[in-house]
């Protein structure tokens, strides 16, 4: 029982009929760090989730979470987790108020208990104001507000979010990570899937990057760019007869073979070297006298980690999780 | 506060507090028993009827509306066979036809908390076995009263009366308790069979509606043609109709000879399709529910 792994799961398996939404997946979260699990639609991610969360039972494998098996232990697992699904579950005929009691009192808080709670969490959620409202009247943020201050009514060990981010504007999603760096600080595991490397390396001690069911790679952030080549350095030009000089000069300090897009005048190449590199470009351009528009570091996208780890664009393949969300 | 509406707006600072922190393994909260989670669903499920009148309304107008139309529209062209007042004959009708709407009450419920993945919330939190369909159950129960109170009223109005003992009453009053308890199962299988709100609506309005009718719920079955008259004599809404009108002492269709089993004995027959839903259809509706919703 004691054990500082909080998410533990050997070769989960679930099958929909002939196809494998999961196909032998392994997780490891130590206690009081973050996971990420990063993968594009129809991954599993949220198979993973489901499974972990004793919301659907793995077809072979096994997992733990805080200490308890999820397909034998349910209960004892559900006591100490916290789930925000993809979409806010909550209650629209309730009121704010409402939800956040029923939730309690269903986590076996008692009435006065779930009460207190209920204000406690929708003051720090700013949705006092809203709390005698029908959440179908609801904005979108405040429903995801709503939906994760229901997922911390029990005060959980581990937190599982499954894209939490997906549909909210960037002030919002960064307001998000600061509650969540919070809830870290203070001891709770969390797991949360997501579709974007940023996010896992904003968040995540340990990202797993998942695709058809399987775990295709994995590590921190820093190991995971190192696989595919580090951040892209974009160059646009002011002249796109500069283009064929420019992939010339990139070839001698980035660390692999630009990408060209010459109707935007652009030229695309991977650094290894972060910042370093991206002021020995800037150098090496203005020494060659090129005019540049604009000069950007940027991580890699899913796209682009998907076509360096498997060596294919990702296979949008949307049917498998929209079939059972 | 002041914090605009469609962001997150929640600073580190403002739980720093430890409202957030997760409970020690000393601060759980031990279960508190299947009764009490039943009773928090049922709450949930007595708020939703509270704000969501247009859904009540197949409980409460609609009934009424068919107690007008039949009995001052219709009711002049429609004799009971063996006198008596249609009126009075109506009531056992209406009542019984009421409570088979339980069921798509039930069924629509069930299909709603699948579409705003309400299911998947209860499922990841403490609560006990069955503690959902049970709040379902309880919370229809006590929305069948509301109905049932409203047909008594509404009668009253009309000219309906109780004729019979007071222990015959309540036992009708009784039965119609039972009676709409089983329709709950018929609710939970349909609402598990048919995913959607929608597919709820149709199934109700091709099977359960024209079944309602096929019966003795507004006509003496005597006046049916040959095959129709065979479905409606062993129909249980027929003898449902007709044990209410035998408990309080309404003008109700003569027994005649020749007249199958239920027709003759329309309150054992009634009893005997309450407990067979109860021990066929409530656990297969238990087993067909809790396999849609764990996929």
């Amino acid at each position: 029982m004691t054990t500082s792994l909080a998410i533990e799961a050997h070769g989960l398996v679930k099958r929909y009929g002939a196809k494998a939404a999961l196909d032998g997946v392994d997780i490891s979260v130590p206690t009081g760090t973050v996971t990420a699990v990063l993968g594009p639609n129809g991954a599993g991610k949220t198979t993973a989730v489901r499974i972990l969360t004793t919301l659907s039972d793995a077809t072979a494998g096994h997992a733990t979470v805080a200490g308890f098996d999820v397909a034998t232990q349910a209960t004892d697992v559900r006591r100490r987790i916290g789930l925000a699904a993809q979409d806010a579950t909550i209650d629209p005929l309730l009121t704010g108020r409402e939800n956040l009691v029923m939730i309690g009192e269903l986590h076996q808080l008692s009435r006065s208990e779930a009460k207190a709670r209920a204000i406690d969490l929708l003051e720090q959620f700013t949705l006092t104001d809203a709390a005698e409202q029908v959440t179908s009247g609801y904005s979108g943020g405040m429903r995801r507000r709503l939906d994760l201050a229901a997922t911390l009514v029990a005060r959980p060990q581990v937190l599982f979010l499954d894209e939490p981010t997906t549909g909210l504007d960037p002030r919002a999603r960064n307001e998000l990570w600061a509650v969540l760096d919070t809830l870290v600080g203070q001891g709770t595991t969390i797991l949360l899937t997501t579709q974007y490397l940023e996010e896992a390396d904003r968040l995540a001690d340990d990202i797993l990057v998942v695709d058809h069911g399987k775990v295709i790679a994995r590590g921190d952030a820093r190991s995971l760019k190192r696989q595919v080549g580090g951040d892209n350095i974009g160059v646009t030009l002011v002249d796109e007869a500069d283009v064929d000089r420019t992939v010339d000069l990139l070839r001698t300090c980035t660390d692999g073979d630009p990408v060209v897009d010459r109707p935007l005048r652009t030229v695309t190449a991977p650094t290894s070297s972060g910042v370093a590199g991206l002021a020995e470009v800037a150098n090496t351009l203005a020494g060659a006298g090129l005019r540049v528009e604009d000069l950007s570091l940027r991580q890699p996208t899913l796209d682009e980690v998907f076509l360096t780890l498997t060596g294919a664009a990702i296979d949008r393949d949307d049917e498998l999780e929209e079939a059972h969300s | 506060m002041s914090a605009p509406t469609d962001t997150i707006a929640l600073s580190p600072e403002a739980i720093d507090s430890g409202a957030v922190a997760p409970a020690a393994a000393e601060e759980l909260h031990a279960p508190r028993g299947v009764l009490h989670d039943v009773w928090v669903i049922a709450r949930r499920g007595l708020i939703h009827m509270k704000r969501q009148p247009e859904a009540l309304s197949d409980a409460t107008i609609q009934p009424i509306m068919f107690v007008l139309l039949f009995a001052y529209v219709f009711g002049g062209a429609i004799d009971v066979p063996g006198g008596g007042n249609y009126r009075e004959f109506l009531m056992g009708g209406i009542m019984a036809q009421t409570l088979v709407f339980t069921a798509f009450g039930v069924a629509m419920s069930i299909a709603n908390d699948r579409k705003n993945q309400a299911v998947d919330r209860f499922r990841s939190l403490p609560i006990a076995k069955g503690a959902v369909l049970g709040g379902h159950a309880v919370a229809n129960v006590i929305k069948s009263l509301l109905p049932i109170a409203i047909m008594s009223l509404t009668g009253l109005l009309i000219g309906w009366r109780i004729r019979s003992s007071v222990v015959d009453a309540v036992a009708g009053y009784l039965l119609m308790l039972a009676f709409s308890f089983a329709m709950i199962w018929i609710g939970v299988l349909l609402g598990s069979l048919v995913a959607t709100p929608e597919g709820v609506q149709g199934i109700a309005f091709v099977a359960l509606f024209p079944l309602t009718f096929i019966a003795s719920t507004f006509v003496p079955v005597s006046s049916m043609p040959g095959a129709l008259k065979v479905i409606a004599q062993w129909n249980p809404i027929t003898t449902l109709s007709d044990a209410l009108r035998e408990l309080f002492g309404n003008p109700n269709t003569p027994v005649r000879p020749g007249d199958p089993w239920p027709i003759a004995h329309p309150v054992a027959y009634t009893c005997i399709w309450i407990v067979g839903i109860l021990v066929v259809c409530a656990p297969l509706a238990v087993r067909i529910y809790s396999k849609t919703i764990s996929k």
